[in-house]
This record gives structure tokens, C-alpha cells and sequence, in this order.
């Protein structure tokens, strides 16, 4: 049994049963977790290679966590100390790494499409850890993860992924995986923060009153507002989009029903989401960080393993 | 096709297999059983409840282990998980693995592997319901047997549990 891709670029091109697989598998690892010794020897015999061009706290530790859990050999690249900045490219970076005879590739990078780019000039198998405005493919899996461990599934509910649409690549993973396994997906957000023709090309509802859009899900997985990637103004300021989309005690209470809340990490608190909310007992951020090496655990140990490398 | 066991005889060698375990383990409260994924459970079940009408309703510490992390051939060939479930801990504890075929031995050795995360048991001993014996390939012995058989490397053995199949009988295919 294996899934059928090679690399992990991105959900978009996963089969509804890789997905299926995989979180299966991620079962499992979970309970590894919680074993006396945590670690097992599946990938003994493999290396990974850990390339981050850009900044991460959570995904880069808890990949490699996932990777020592797993037994195998790690090494950690940031672009900022190395030989990027004396102007080397991608590909000689990886080139040079890949002589040294690496197994396995995960991968961030600021450029959308970039794992794409090296997938087809090296053969080392590829994980994206977030590429861009384009995909989190690893994200979404967890996130999807939490929400079958809490509803018991995914066919039929109703998600709601709040706030910065336009920029988010997690938001484009989850709603590939999303509609995938047979979940019904709406946006909301400030109409800027929010791409046209969502509903068209997608199949998502649009939903540009918060309060509805809270009323209509069984979740509300709510997004980090990435002034980082935002070059023009598309709100007028951090309060005023707090006091437009900010989730707040009194609105949660004002809908007549518990939803399940979800962030995929850094909070910005106060902004999209607020202080009291995010430590509350609807919140199940923490358990989606936990849930994060188990996942990565079986995208690893499912890309790993079996006849995929043969250099 | 020949049957090597039939549904009595299946019923008779478990009953058998329980009294020694027993003979062995007077005190079950330090005996822990622990089926191999995935057909060991099945015998594992059956042994674990006769277990426990044998010594008067008496709660066994039982639980089931998948060893599919552990196996030795990862890189050349995949394969899924199933649950492992061990709710107690098996630290001194004298533990009895259960499986159905014994072969090669590799599937022991990983199980054995897994076991120790764990914890440290005092003892570990290994029950199989069938002994393909002479086709080891690694120093690995079973201390309770249900029956031994010589067979060839181009023959299967297969059991067929009620719960699963339908049927309960043991073949040589």
C-alpha cells in the first residue's frame, strides 16, 4: 500500500484516499506519542534534510521532531546562515546538499511554486512545509486531523476559515482538502482579504458577516492576519479589523451554539482572535500542535519507506 | 489444500494452550497477554477470554501490538498500520506474545523491538498457535505451541477465524 505520489508538493494533487491513508497512519503514530519511549525505527536508514528560506517555529520543530521520532538523520538549513546569502541558487544549494546523499526534502520557501521547481530537477522525494501564498499542505492534514478526532469525521461538516483568505496558503490547502473529503467550506473576511470568484472556482460559500458565518459552522478555523505579505492597505487598521472579525467572547456567546475554534499558529492576539477566546475550552490550538508531529510523522514515514528512492 | 487443524480440533488446542500458560503462571496478576497484529488477535481474544473463565472472571491484563514501524524491510516494501492498544504497563511484568503462525521469526523480533518502549518486562514468552519449524531465520523458539508442522517455502498456512472468515480451520495451502 502506498500512496500515489512521490512527493508531497501540496493537496491539491492527493487522491481523496491518500488522504486517507495518511491520517490513518497518523492514528497511530499518536498513540507512539504516548508511549513510554517515543521513538520508533521505521526510518532508520533515512536523511532529511530540513530547508527553511523562510522563518517558522512550529512546522520546523515540529517536523524535526517528527523526523527524530521516527530515527532519522536530520540536518537543519536556514537560508539566513548560510550560503544563500553569498548569492548561491536553489538548485546549487540542493545540488550540493543532495551529494552528500540526502533521502528526503522538506521544504519552505517564500516563492509559490518553489518545491514544485526543485521536484522536477532532483531526485530526492519532497515535502512542502509551505510554499508562498500557494500551499501547507502538512497544515491542512493536521487540521483536518483535529476535526475528525473531535466530529468523528469530515464528510458533511461545516467549516468556516475566517480572516486572511487572499494571503493564506493554509487556507488553500484546507479547502482543497476540505472539498476532497466530501466537507462543506465557507470563506469569511473583509471583502480585500477575500479573492474573487471563491465560489466559482472552488466551490465555497462567501461570507463577509462574521456572525453568520460563525452561526453556519461546526468549526471556525481562524487565520493569522500576515501583514508580512500584505504590500498595499487592505484594512485600515489592526483594531479596526479586530472589532469587524476579531472572534470575541460575547459574539461566541450571541450564536446559540458551541462551534469547535482552530488556529493554525502565531496568534495575533487581539487582532483575529482574542486573548480569553483562544485559551478557552472551544479552542483546540494546542491540540492541533500535538496532533502536527503525528501527521508529519505519517507524510514521512509514507514517503520514506518502501521503493521510492533509488538514486 | 490439507487441513491441519478443524474447528474442534482449533477448540481443544486453545483450551490446551490456556491450561499451560496457566501451569506456567499460577499468579496471573503479574501475567500480561499480548496479541500481534493483525491475525494474532484473533487467537489472542480467544485465549485472553478463556483465560479469564479459567481463573473465575478474574481481569487479565491484555492488550494488542502492532509491530509495522519495527518490521526490517521498510525500504523495500510498505506497509499500513493497524491499532496497538496496551492500557497498562508492562514494566516487571511477565508478558506471553501471541501470534498465530510462527515462521521466520522477523515479525517476533520487531515485536520483541516494540515491546521493550514499552517498558522492561521480567520475562517475555512467545505462544503460536502454529509452529512452521526448521523455516527460522533467526534464534527465536516458541514456549507454547498449538501445533508444529514441516512445510516448504512455497506453501502458506493460513488460519480462518469464525469472526473473521466465517469459518475456523487451519490449512496448509
Amino acid at each position: 500500500m502506498q500512496l500515489s505520489t512521490k512527493h508531497l508538493l501540496g493537496i491539491r494533487d492527493l487522491q481523496p484516499q491518500d488522504i486517507q491513508i495518511i491520517l490513518d497512519t497518523a492514528i497511530q503514530f499518536k498513540e507512539v506519542l504516548q508511549r513510554p519511549v517515543k521513538k520508533v525505527p521505521s526510518l532508520r536508514d533515512i536523511t532529511i534534510v530540513n530547508l527553511f528560506y523562510e522563518n517558522s517555529t512550529r512546522t520546523r520543530i515540529s517536523f524535526e521532531l517528527a523526523e527524530k521520532r521516527l530515527s532519522a538523520d536530520t540536518i537543519n538549513f536556514a537560508a539566513s546562515a548560510s550560503s544563500v546569502s553569498k548569492g548561491e541558487t536553489l538548485l546549487d544549494t540542493v545540488n550540493n546538499i543532495l551529494s552528500m546523499k540526502v533521502d528526503l526534502v522538506v521544504m519552505r520557501h517564500s516563492a509559490s511554486g518553489a518545491p514544485h521547481f526543485l521536484a522536477k530537477h532532483i531526485p530526492a522525494a519532497i515535502i512542502n512545509a509551505g510554499d508562498g501564498i500557494n500551499e501547507h499542505p502538512t497544515q491542512a492534514l493536521l487540521d483536518a486531523f483535529s476535526i475528525r478526532e473531535n466530529l468523528g469525521g469530515l464528510e458533511g461538516k461545516r467549516i468556516a476559515i475566517i480572516g486572511d483568505i487572499m494571503h493564506s496558503r493554509v487556507a488553500l490547502s484546507n479547502i482543497y482538502l476540505l472539498k476532497k473529503m466530501g466537507a462543506e467550506v465557507m470563506v469569511s473576511g473583509p471583502p480585500t482579504l477575500i479573492p474573487k470568484y471563491m465560489e466559482e472556482a472552488f466551490g465555497v460559500k462567501v461570507e463577509y458577516n462574521l456572525k453568520k458565518a460563525l452561526q453556519w459552522c461546526d468549526v471556525a478555523n481562524v487565520l493569522r492576519i500576515q501583514l508580512e505579505r500584505q504590500n498595499q492597505v487592505l484594512f485600515s487598521s489592526l483594531r479596526e479589523y479586530n472589532l469587524a472579525y476579531g472572534v470575541k467572547r460575547e459574539l461566541l456567546d450571541s450564536i446559540g451554539k458551541e462551534i469547535i475554534l482552530m488556529h493554525p499558529g502565531p496568534i495575533n492576539r487581539g487582532v483575529e482572535i482574542d486573548s480569553d477566546v483562544a485559551d478557552s475550552k472551544q479552542s483546540i490550538i494546542l491540540q492541533q500542535v500535538e496532533n502536527g508531529v503525528a501527521v508529519r510523522m505519517a507524510v514521512l514515514y509514507l514517503l520514506g519507506g518502501g521503493k521510492v528512492q533509488q538514486n | 489444500m490439507k487441513t491441519i487443524l478443524t474447528e474442534h480440533q482449533l477448540d481443544l488446542t486453545i483450551q490446551r494452550l490456556c491450561h499451560q500458560i496457566l501451569e506456567n503462571h499460577l499468579d496471573t496478576a503479574n501475567l500480561a497477554l499480548i496479541g500481534l497484529q493483525p491475525r494474532g488477535v484473533y487467537l489472542s481474544n480467544r485465549l485472553a477470554r478463556e483465560l479469564e473463565k479459567q481463573t473465575g472472571g478474574k481481569k487479565l491484563d491484555y492488550g494488542i501490538l502492532d509491530i509495522t514501524f519495527y518490521r526490517d524491510d521498510i525500504r523495500e516494501e510498505l506497509h499500513l498500520a493497524n491499532q496497538t492498544r496496551i492500557p497498562f504497563s508492562i514494566e516487571n511484568k511477565k508478558v506471553v506474545l501471541i501470534d498465530d503462525v510462527l515462521y521466520t521469526g522477523r515479525t517476533i523480533r520487531a515485536a520483541l523491538d516494540a515491546l521493550l518502549d514499552y517498558g522492561r518486562p521480567s520475562k517475555v514468552e512467545l505462544c503460536a498457535l502454529i509452529d512452521r519449524r526448521y523455516s527460522r531465520e533467526l534464534p527465536i523458539q516458541p514456549d507454547y505451541v498449538g501445533k508444529s508442522i514441516d512445510s516448504i517455502i512455497s506453501q502458506k498456512v493460513r488460519v480462518f477465524w469464525k469472526e473473521k472468515d466465517d469459518r475456523e480451520e487451519v490449512v496448509l495451502m
